[in-house]
């Protein structure tokens, strides 16, 4: 009887069943509560015969804790209970409805999916002679919908700046720094040391990322990539360099001087060269430069530079966003 | 073919859970970097390399290292390295 008692109490049902009615977490001591102190509830033994004591600890811990009578105590725990019980229910409907939408989905690659109207019809018929970019998909990017591409460089631009606006330490808070050295020190502890099996496989992988990285963007228009891709590359090999030899060797060629620069000229070209657009009604095949032999690196009119912007300002982006994080300036 | 499709969609399911249950902060990032790195294959196999390439330069590359950034700055990797010193 007692084994079949202890059995049940360290089953997962048991588990589960205290957890609805509020009496323990279901994640405690599976958490990682290291950062939150003062919030450890008594975790019930696993001991299957103590769990009323450990029930009755608990409540008192909690009568004490919060102070409050019997009455509240029973309507919080009579809500806690609803809650628990409406998030499993709202979990359910969210999976039945995803479950659901997945399986009246139309196949993959159907001849009579909806996507398959005039608009793809068009692209994949006319895409390379229009737009000159064997790669449609960077044709359509850049050159059918380029002023879509061109308020998404906006958001990166607009997320690294907000980014900035919270994180970046300037000369304003380094009265903060002298009132409290801990948090420099802190800085400090983190700080690549040299490491010699890092710098030594950097040395060997940074040109290859980078060299990558660069063929990704210029061969937007030929081949898979594009200058968002490319440039995400090449900003991990950014922040690759910067994690090995550190902020003093970096600083050399890229401060928040060089930053500004580079974001601001790609953005302002782009839009120059693309916004007007914005006023024949989003017609803009005609560039005015000619398309050259599809194929060629230098072909597809205004694709290439276009893409060189893009991937400047998500290279940029993507390493403003890591020295931030790491220690809010460049 | 269609055995590996399966197998890999399975480890993605695997990952996603894990990602939410596992109990160490560090870990569950890595196995969301993985996520990336099987949601990078499945794009190749289904003929978008373009997005592949994104997935894994954004999603397992940046993504993670501003998560392990944050780690680091909210201390959460810096009592494991004094334990493993200790």
């Amino acid at each position: 009887m007692s084994r079949i008692r202890k059995d049940y109490e360290t089953s997962f049902f048991r588990k589960f069943k205290r957890w609805m009615d509020g009496e323990t977490d279901l994640l405690d001591g599976v958490m990682d509560l290291s950062g939150q102190e003062g919030t450890e509830e008594p975790v019930p033994g696993a001991e299957g015969t103590l769990w009323k004591e450990d029930e009755a600890g608990a409540e008192e811990v909690l009568r004490e804790k919060r102070a409050e009578t019997e009455k509240e105590r029973k309507s919080l725990a009579l809500f806690e209970r609803i809650y628990r019980i409406m998030a499993v229910i709202l979990c359910l409907a969210i999976i039945w409805v995803f479950l659901w939408t997945t399986v009246h989905l139309p196949p993959f690659g159907g001849a009579d999916n909806p996507a398959n109207n005039e608009v793809p019809a068009r692209y994949i018929e006319s895409g390379v002679r229009e737009t000159g970019a064997i790669n449609f998909v960077t044709g359509m990017i850049l050159d059918y919908r380029a002023f879509d591409t061109f308020g998404e460089s906006c958001v990166l631009f607009v997320a690294s700046c907000c980014v900035m606006f919270l994180l970046r330490m300037d000369k304003g808070s380094s009265r903060l720094l002298r009132e409290h050295p801990d948090l420099l020190e802190d800085d400090r502890l983190f700080e690549p040391k040299d490491d010699v099996i890092l710098q030594r496989a950097a040395a060997f992988l940074l040109p290859l990322i980078l060299i990558f990285g660069i063929y990704i963007v210029l061969n937007g228009h030929l081949s898979p990539g594009g200058g968002f891709s490319g440039g995400a590359v090449l900003g991990s090999g950014l922040i690759l360099y910067l994690e090995a030899f550190g902020f003093r060797r970096t600083r050399r060629f890229f401060t928040e001087k060089t930053y500004r620069r580079i974001t601001l000229s790609a953005l302002t070209f782009y839009c120059l060269a693309k916004s007007y657009s914005f006023y024949t009604g989003a017609n803009h095949l005609e560039s005015g430069i000619p398309l050259g032999t599809p194929g060629a690196i230098l072909s597809s009119g205004l694709i290439l530079p276009l893409n060189i912007c893009v991937g400047l300002v998500v290279m940029c982006t993507m390493y403003a966003f890591y020295t931030l994080f790491r220690r809010g300036g460049m | 073919m269609k055995v590996f499709e399966i197998l890999l969609l399975l480890s993605l399911i695997v990952c996603a859970v894990s990602v939410a249950v596992v109990r160490d902060l560090l870990t569950s990032i890595i196995i969301f970097m993985s996520y990336s790195l099987i949601m990078c294959v499945i794009w190749v196999l289904l003929q978008s390399p373009d997005l592949a390439i994104t997935e894994a330069a954004v999603g397992a590359g940046v993504t993670s290292i501003l998560f392990f950034v944050t780690l680091k700055k909210i201390r959460a990797i810096r009592k494991e390295e004094q334990d493993e010193q200790d």
